[in-house]
């Protein structure tokens, strides 16, 4: 039973940091877009743990509590915003709200 | 324990590819639900068990029930008795079920084996992360709460009550 090897955790990073991309690129709901980033930053924060395992250190994690953090103060700034465009627009769609002057 | 890894890890691809693809926002926060316990899994199995727990905690515990709580918000106009009943049939849960299932079967392997920590990983404990995370990186730590207190005030501003 060995560890695992680093290359892998970043490989399986990678993958969740792309399909988080994707949904954001492709889903025009805004709350999909703000779950998607979500998954873009969680796969960030398991590159940094993996990281952090593979030279035992803990400052991977210390990073990945930074992460949280700033997760957490943009989900709630980002739904109050959602629920701002709703009330405004009607919608959740990103496309109605692309013109500067709303 | 690598078989258990990369079982946790499909898991979480398999729920995160369902999560972008599904049409209903609370079938897809359900599947990020087990996409986040997976990843807190794989956080265990790499050693690192204070943050696999506040993954659990902070990210499934706050944040989802954040985007949950928005969700049920926006649609409270529209919904009903109907919307209710449509929500609590199997076919909504059992997809995010069974990926559960897989991770607790998983869960309970590790627990059973005896070692607390992960075989042929060097755990880094809570202790050392906390050592590091207030004499390190003190200063992240203050700047990290001067951004969630600028959160806070953004949220109230945005959310206030226009008079």
């Amino acid at each position: 039973m060995a560890a695992i090897p680093l290359i892998n955790v970043l490989f399986i990073a990678g993958v969740l940091f792309s399909i988080g991309m994707v949904g954001l690129l492709v889903r025009r709901n805004v709350i999909f877009m703000l779950i998607s980033v979500e998954m873009m930053l969680n796969a960030a924060g398991l590159a940094f743990v993996a990281a952090g395992s593979r030279w035992v250190q803990p400052d991977g994690q210390v990073m990945f509590l930074f992460i949280l953090a700033m997760a957490a103060a943009e989900v709630s700034v980002g739904l109050a915003l959602v629920i701002l465009l709703y009330h405004r627009f009607k919608t959740l769609d990103t496309d109605v709200a692309s013109l500067m002057r709303g | 324990m690598r078989t258990l890894f990369f079982a946790a890890s499909a898991v979480a691809i398999f729920s995160s590819l369902m999560t972008i693809s599904s049409v209903n926002a609370v079938h897809a926060l359900l599947y990020f639900i087990v996409s986040l316990f997976s990843a807190a899994l794989m956080f265990y199995l790499l050693g690192a068990p204070f943050v696999a727990a506040l993954e659990v905690i902070v990210y499934a515990g706050a944040i989802i029930v954040l985007f949950l709580f928005a969700v049920m918000l926006l649609n409270l106009g529209r919904s009903g008795v109907e919307q209710e009943k449509r929500l609590l049939r199997p076919s909504v849960w059992i997809g995010p079920a069974l990926l559960a299932v897989v991770l607790a079967a998983e869960l309970v392997y590790v627990l059973s084996h005896g070692t607390y920590a992960p075989v042929g990983v060097e755990v880094v404990g809570a202790k050392k992360v906390g050592i590091s995370l207030f004499s390190t990186y003190l200063l992240g730590v203050e700047l990290a709460s001067m951004l969630l207190l600028a959160g806070l005030v953004g949220t109230y501003h945005l959310g206030r009550k226009e008079s």
